[in-house]
């Protein structure tokens, strides 16, 4: 009776269970992470200056997510947490003080760029035609042109579908700051995207 | 009630892009659709902003390389 339970304790430690249920629940943990890779390089490629330094970064961001993974709180956004790793190594690597002295961006109404390029058309139509005359390149080069602050808060938001506050926290900064740069920053693409138009026109 | 703006379609402009974040208050969203519904110059340009926001993203989405991946996969910590 007694002894048999003392047998059986014996050959399975109480350590063991703990071992085995700590190891399956970071295989799972390093499952989950990988299946948001394509979201999180898709948030990376813009947020990184280039595509090789993106690629960098997401695995420097995976190697760290994967050794601290027991910070990784349970039934919170992974996702935001490993963007969070991500926006905290770019920075360590000194992307920020690379910033030429802050220039002001430009910026103009939000009604801008439809009106140049409904102007360099004359007959405008269909509105939903009117942005295929913009081409991926001019996007991904006024989106390159967008000073960091503004471009990581369209990158969070517009692109990678974070909400305000994930992308409040991803970037330690108020929520507030969030809205007025998100604000600003699509008004600043904008700008940059009816630059680019009026060069292809000229 | 809503008080008059001395120029509508410059105040829609204002509203445009947190009528398309949905966080007008009520009383706003009241106010920037009876606009938009009378005023085809202000609907086009709201229109043109929405299908503006879903051809950004599908322009700068691009693809994560395969080679990426299989490093991603060779981080995992091995069991012991």
């Amino acid at each position: 009776m007694g002894s048999a339970t003392v047998a059986e304790m014996a050959e399975a430690p109480p350590d063991a269970t703990r071992i085995a249920a700590e190891a399956r629940d970071r295989v799972r943990f390093e499952e989950e992470a990988l299946a948001l890779s394509d979201q999180v390089f898709r948030v990376a490629r813009h947020l990184a200056g280039s595509r090789e330094e993106a690629e960098d970064l997401v695995q420097e961001t995976y190697a760290r997510a994967f050794r601290s993974w027991r910070s990784f709180q349970p039934g919170t956004n992974l996702r935001a947490w490993l963007l969070r790793i991500l926006t905290n190594l770019n920075i360590d690597r000194g992307r920020r003080k690379q910033r030429a002295p802050q220039t002001t961006p430009l910026e103009a109404n939000d009604y801008y760029l439809y009106d140049k390029l409904a102007e360099s058309d004359g007959a405008v139509t269909d509105e939903e035609r009117v942005v295929e005359r913009l081409s991926q390149d001019d996007i991904v080069s006024a989106l390159a042109a967008v000073p960091h602050d503004f471009r990581d808060v369209i990158v969070l938001v517009d692109i990678g579908d974070f909400s305000y506050q994930d992308a409040a926290n991803i970037l330690d900064i108020p929520i507030g700051t969030v809205m007025s740069r998100l604000h600003r920053g699509r008004r600043i693409l904008k700008r940059e995207l009816a630059d680019s138009v009026l060069e292809d026109v000229s | 009630m809503t008080q008059a703006h001395d120029d509508p379609c410059a105040h829609c402009e204002e509203m445009m892009q947190p009528y398309l974040d949905h966080i007008l208050t009520e009383a706003e969203r009241i106010e920037a659709e009876l606009h938009l519904d009378e005023c085809e110059w202000c609907r086009r340009r709201y229109r043109f902003e929405e299908s503006l926001r879903v051809y950004v993203r599908q322009a700068v989405s691009e693809p994560m390389s395969a080679s990426l991946k299989q490093k991603l996969l060779a981080l995992r910590i091995p069991l012991n």
